[in-house]
């Protein structure tokens, strides 16, 4: 088997006031998989995510990307491997133009010039925002704010795109258009959310956090189908909404 | 979403005084308030001069003087000070429009206007003329501190989220029968100020974790500890 993109073992993590958010969880995602993380308010999922790029640090266990062990001597690769897109576009937009922005990470991995023209250039086609390059963040909708944070950490070519609800807030339009884009990059993702709708349209397998454990990782549709997991995990179906009955793009 | 477009100093045109490089302006800013400051207020032509100056740029500017009136409301503090010095100040007294006045006071009542007035008019006319991230990549060229261009940019760019978020904040009071004008109301207004700035300060720690998450801080070469 080849080396997994995301390789989390035995991960445990408590925040320096003691509260403990993550009771050792094991993850592997390997390249090209789409994968939903779901999980209740509060069950550590932001925790784990923090940890992916090395914004926090293993309390026990350990984290690795493609082999790499996320360790502070390899932080700047590690970084640039693992894109987060937060869920706020204002707090990951904060230059005075979208091209500034996007070229923000490239320019922290040491490029400049043509090469670094060119990555803006193209992190921008990808999600269909290169004619808005010179204009400032502020002035778009939420929805292209949205897609220009996605853009500001693919102009770094990461290994893995790791996606904080990326459909909140976002009308049923701009979901859709952020759907097709994320549907056509060829990037592994790791997309959490509360949005299950979202979860079983765009990624094949989906692992649940609850209390800081994983405590289902398998087909989004049978997880979603699982009555008694569902239950358990405080998750919930939007009302009328039955994977049963959907057929999958 | 709320935030207008444009800032509200800058007005958009394309003339030769929109073009010019931005640093240029800064610096001929800098210049020319440092000779108005230092000019001996006695010399009362060359200030008639230096406002022909000043008036001449804003008509190639293209910006409708009455868009730069209209913003010369902040000095209103400076022009009733500048009002009373004539009145406050002590030493020989003279004749002014028919009132008995300071003398020494009455000059430096000039003095504050008119230098005061011409500052301020320069100013608005670089922001109309400039638009504000252009300003920041000016300041940087004239060598200023990266921080500093690197704070004023935040600045620039989360006025407008900030303004927005005591927008909705100020709705949400009203909503729920809160009236500025009712004294037992004022502490909610210390109190929104407070949460406010809460707000501000846990943007300021996500966007600084979202700068970290893109490789800020670290070297491009990953071999220091």
């Amino acid at each position: 088997m080849s080396t997994p993109v995301l390789d989390v073992r035995g991960l445990a993590y408590a925040y320096p006031d003691g509260h403990q958010a993550l009771y050792g969880v094991n993850l592997h995602v390997h390249r090209g998989e789409r994968v939903a993380l779901l999980g209740p308010n509060g069950a550590g999922k932001t925790t784990l995510v923090l940890h992916l790029n090395g914004i926090l640090q293993a309390g026990a266990g350990s984290v690795a990307v493609s082999g790499l062990p996320v360790t502070k001597p390899n932080l700047a690769e590690i970084r640039r491997r693992v894109g987060i897109v937060f869920q706020d576009p204002d707090d990951q937009l904060f230059m005075p133009t979208v091209r500034d922005d996007v070229a923000f990470g490239p320019t922290n991995l040491g490029l400049r010039g043509d090469a670094l023209e060119q990555r803006v250039h193209e992190a921008l086609a990808k999600v269909g925002m290169d004619a808005y390059a010179d204009r400032p963040p502020h002035h778009l909708s939420f929805g292209q704010r949205r897609r220009v944070a996605v853009a500001t950490v693919l102009a770094m070519e990461p290994e893995i795109l790791v996606l904080d609800e990326p459909s909140s807030n976002l009308d049923p339009a701009s979901r859709r258009e952020l759907a097709a884009i994320l549907r056509d990059l060829d990037v592994t993702v790791l997309m959490v959310t509360h949005d299950l709708p979202y979860a079983l349209e765009l990624c094949p397998r989906s692992v649940v956090l609850s209390d800081g454990v994983v405590v289902a990782d398998g087909a989004t549709y049978d997880v979603l189908t699982d009555e008694a997991l569902m239950r358990a995990h405080r998750l919930e179906l939007p009302f009328g909404f039955d994977p049963r009955t959907v057929t999958l793009p | 979403m709320g935030a207008g477009h444009g800032h509200k100093l800058h007005y958009h045109g394309h003339s030769p005084i929109h073009r010019a490089p931005a640093h240029v302006k800064v610096a001929t800013l800098l210049v020319f308030a440092l000779t108005v400051v230092a000019t001996p207020r006695e010399w009362f032509p060359v200030f008639a001069g230096y406002l022909l100056l000043v008036l001449g740029v804003i008509a190639v500017s293209r910006v409708p003087f009455g868009y730069i009136a209209k913003r010369m409301v902040v000095e209103v503090p400076f022009l009733v000070f500048a009002a009373l010095m004539p009145f406050l100040s002590t030493g020989p007294r003279t004749e002014f429009l028919g009132l008995t006045v300071s003398e020494p006071g009455l000059l430096a009542a000039w003095a504050l206007v008119a230098k005061g007035t011409l500052g301020v008019l320069a100013s608005l006319t670089l922001a109309a003329t400039t638009e504000a991230h252009h300003l920041l990549a000016g300041l940087s060229r004239l060598r200023l501190p990266e921080q500093l261009v690197a704070i004023m940019g935040f600045m620039v760019r989360y006025l407008d989220v900030v303004t927005e978020e005591m927008r909705r904040m100020r709705i949400a009071l009203a909503s729920r029968g809160f009236s500025a004008r009712n004294p037992r109301h004022w502490p909610v207004v210390a109190r929104s100020a407070g949460a406010l700035f809460i707000r501000s300060y846990e943007r300021g720690e996500r966007v600084h974790l979202a700068m970290v998450s893109r490789g800020h801080g670290l070297a491009a070469t990953p071999e220091q500890p």
